[in-house]
């Protein structure tokens, strides 16, 4: 491999909470000698690990999506929202340019996530040289915007603490919230998982 | 070294840290000039970078996959101190005053962080209630008085007690914060509630958009300098 030098081809590893650098110990469950954290060269575990959380987040995501999240109760009128039906709502009777942001927090990055995750796990098994910088810049891109997906949850949180006139109008949780909510932190464990220095071990890259 | 008590597996590489020799440019267990002599070593993709002290405006990125090294900070301990002491007290306000009120005909109601929390608890939401407590209030103020804490010792150049500890729970605590999320979750709220109730925006939500600027500027922060910083005996 060409390029400049790699931490293991030198035999050093730095220590991902303190930065210090230290030579590669040779035991396997070393601490770092300054701050105490674990010294890993590459995650542990890392591609099957993040699969796990990944295909669990995925299953969650089904009856978020499925479930209603949300329902209003006003003069006897029952109403039952899902993540879309809301985006929806939003659009038609609030503004259009929230509904997007709802949308693109709600649905869009959720699924991002699955699809970018999922590539980038498949070309790093398959020990892929395709792409690796874009593939780096995608893996941060989805550990920047990951946790933005919560907003339908505190939307609907904030709205069941409101929204409590009785007969005249209610609004209460549905179990698709509880749903929707395991999926975003998931795929955060899920992305925190996925060791992206991986990808540039292939061997065929530069 | 000192006489704090180290877990023996750790004294494995504390030897082999020290026998590497200044030349390599492979920080030794002393911390003052480690800052440039020792090489960066990026987090993603693992490639070594020769350091430099930055001026301001400047970054290192990585040559091999573009991720931000390290970058200039302005703030020395004492002023990332004032920025965690205000963002302490604005966090007292926006947890104390209401951040909503809605309105319905003559009724009125409003409700705190705490009073969204405790509800979700009793509509069958726990987890949620859950996640909320920790992700708004019990993550983002440990944060602040844990940052707080060491950045009142980091400021005389000393580690305060149980730095190490703390440092590494900063760590781990770093991406479980959902402030600004919350600012944004709120003014869904006040638009979706507009179409049927009179909605009135509260001290609240004003301190949390505050908040959500303080923690964007020191979430910007490279804590690791504190190491560098601060020297060993508290």
């Amino acid at each position: 491999m060409s390029g400049p030098p790699r931490a293991h081809e030198l035999g050093i590893i730095g220590c991902h909470v303190c930065g210090l650098v230290c030579r590669e110990p040779a035991v396997e469950d070393a601490a770092c000698p300054r701050c105490g954290a674990a010294l890993h060269r590459r995650k542990h575990d890392s591609i099957r690990r993040t699969w796990a959380l990944l295909l669990a987040a995925f299953m969650l995501y089904i009856p978020a999506n499925v479930l209603p999240i949300m329902r209003t109760v006003s003069l006897g009128d029952v109403d039952d929202n899902t993540i879309i039906s809301g985006v929806v709502e939003l659009w038609v009777k609030g503004s259009p340019s929230l509904a997007v942001i709802v949308f693109t927090a709600s649905i869009v990055v959720p699924m991002m996530k699955f699809l970018v995750l999922g590539t980038l796990l498949v070309s790093t098994q398959r020990r892929s040289g395709w792409a690796l910088r874009q593939r780096a810049g995608l893996y941060r891109l989805v550990e920047f915007i990951g946790y933005w997906s919560m907003l339908d949850v505190f939307v609907v949180a904030l709205l069941t603490a409101l929204v409590r006139f009785g007969f005249f109008s209610q609004v209460e949780p549905l179990p698709g919230v509880v749903f929707f909510g395991l999926t975003v932190i998931l795929t955060m464990f899920s992305s925190m998982s996925f060791d992206p220095r991986l990808m540039w071990d292939a061997p065929d890259h530069d | 070294m000192n006489r704090q008590p180290r877990p023996p597996f750790a004294r494995a590489i504390c030897e082999n840290a020290a026998m590497s020799t200044p030349e390599q440019g492979i920080a030794r267990m002393e911390p003052a000039p480690a800052t440039v002599d020792a090489p960066l070593i990026c987090e993603q993709c693992d490639t070594v970078h020769r350091n430099r002290v930055l001026a301001r405006g400047e970054e290192i990125l990585c040559v091999r996959c573009g991720a931000e090294l390290a970058r200039y900070h302005a703030l020395d301990a004492g002023g990332m101190l004032a920025l965690v002491l205000t963002a302490l007290i604005v966090f007292v306000v926006a947890n104390v005053w209401p951040v909503v009120t809605l309105g319905l005909g003559s009724q009125r109601i409003s409700t705190t962080l705490w009073g969204t929390i405790l509800m979700m608890w009793g509509q069958e939401a726990q987890v949620v209630a859950v996640v909320a407590a920790a992700t708004l209030f019990f993550f983002p103020l440990n944060k602040m008085l844990m940052l707080g804490w060491v950045l009142w010792f980091a400021r005389r150049g000393r580690r305060a007690p149980g730095f190490a500890f703390i440092m590494r729970t900063l760590y781990y605590l770093q991406p479980w914060t959902m402030t600004e999320v919350f600012v944004l979750g709120a003014l869904v709220s006040i638009v979706k509630a507009r179409a049927y109730f009179d909605v009135q925006p509260d001290p609240g939500i004003w301190a949390y958009g505050v908040l959500t600027l303080l923690i964007t500027i020191f979430s910007g922060i490279d804590l690791r300098r504190l190491w560098d910083q601060t020297e060993p005996r508290a």
